[in-house]
């Protein structure tokens, strides 16, 4: 049975903790990877706060989710756009965030960057070209 | 009277850091919360904003949310004093009331 291919886009733009809608996304990108699917990772205005390294919530006594997102590659998600201009809001660059990296089989397993950075523009059009946006 | 402000809120997703500053009379404490402690990092779009208020009110921000946020004390903005929980409830009790702005 042959099945169209649709490019998902999961859209998130809450800091995580605060609400539980960051976790919850990471919930429903886990459950969708199942299913054979374009999937991208966008991470827009606090959004980008999800990707933070170094997190530690042993203070707060709240789960710290923010391992899993190391584990993306491990499910075939390696679309994860950041944007620029939410960073630099925030006071935050590239290496502030987590080291994501996804491996390519068709390329003796390297090791390849998940993330890339994006302009404010380049996310409008990612956003455009996507067939079904969840947003987070 | 003295007042403890408190702020739970992203200062890039909700007006209350804004509407806090714009209410707490000087010599007020205010201490950021949750997801309220990335207004005390520096380097933000708010930053001028929260060193402007720092020549009427006292801020402070709790340490542990900054850690779980994986923000150390080197980003917060200097002038802000980090507390932990213990520091959280010194300051409840130092002040007459507490506000929240949620």
């Amino acid at each position: 049975m042959s099945e169209t291919i649709k490019q998902f886009l999961y859209l998130n733009r809450k800091a995580p903790y605060g609400t539980i809608y960051a976790w919850e996304s990471l919930e429903v990108v886990l459950i969708g990877a199942a299913f054979d699917q374009d999937v991208s990772l966008a991470f827009v205005d606090d959004g980008v706060y999800q990707l933070t390294k170094g997190q530690d919530t042993a203070g707060i006594g709240m789960k710290n989710f923010s391992p899993t997102y190391a584990a993306l590659g491990d499910y075939e998600v390696k679309k994860i756009f950041v944007e620029k201009e939410s960073l630099e809001e925030r006071g935050l660059s590239l290496d502030d965030l987590q080291h994501l990296v996804w491996e390519d089989e068709d390329d003796d397993y390297a090791e390849k960057d998940s993330i890339k950075l994006v302009s404010r523009d380049e996310m409008a059009a990612i956003m455009d070209g996507a067939d079904v946006v969840f947003s987070f | 009277m003295s007042t403890l402000h408190t702020v739970n809120k992203s200062p890039f997703e909700k007006t209350s850091l804004d509407a806090c500053l714009a209410h707490a009379t000087a010599g007020s404490n205010v201490l950021l919360i949750e997801d309220g402690v990335y207004a005390a990092t520096k380097g933000t779009a708010v930053e001028q904003r929260v060193k402007q208020a720092l020549d009427s009110v006292k801020l402070y921000v709790l340490g542990p949310d900054l850690v779980a946020r994986g923000l150390s004390d080197d980003r917060v903005i200097d002038g802000i004093s980090v507390v932990d929980y213990a520091g959280f409830v010194d300051l409840a009790a130092e002040n007459d009331k507490v506000q929240a702005w949620l």
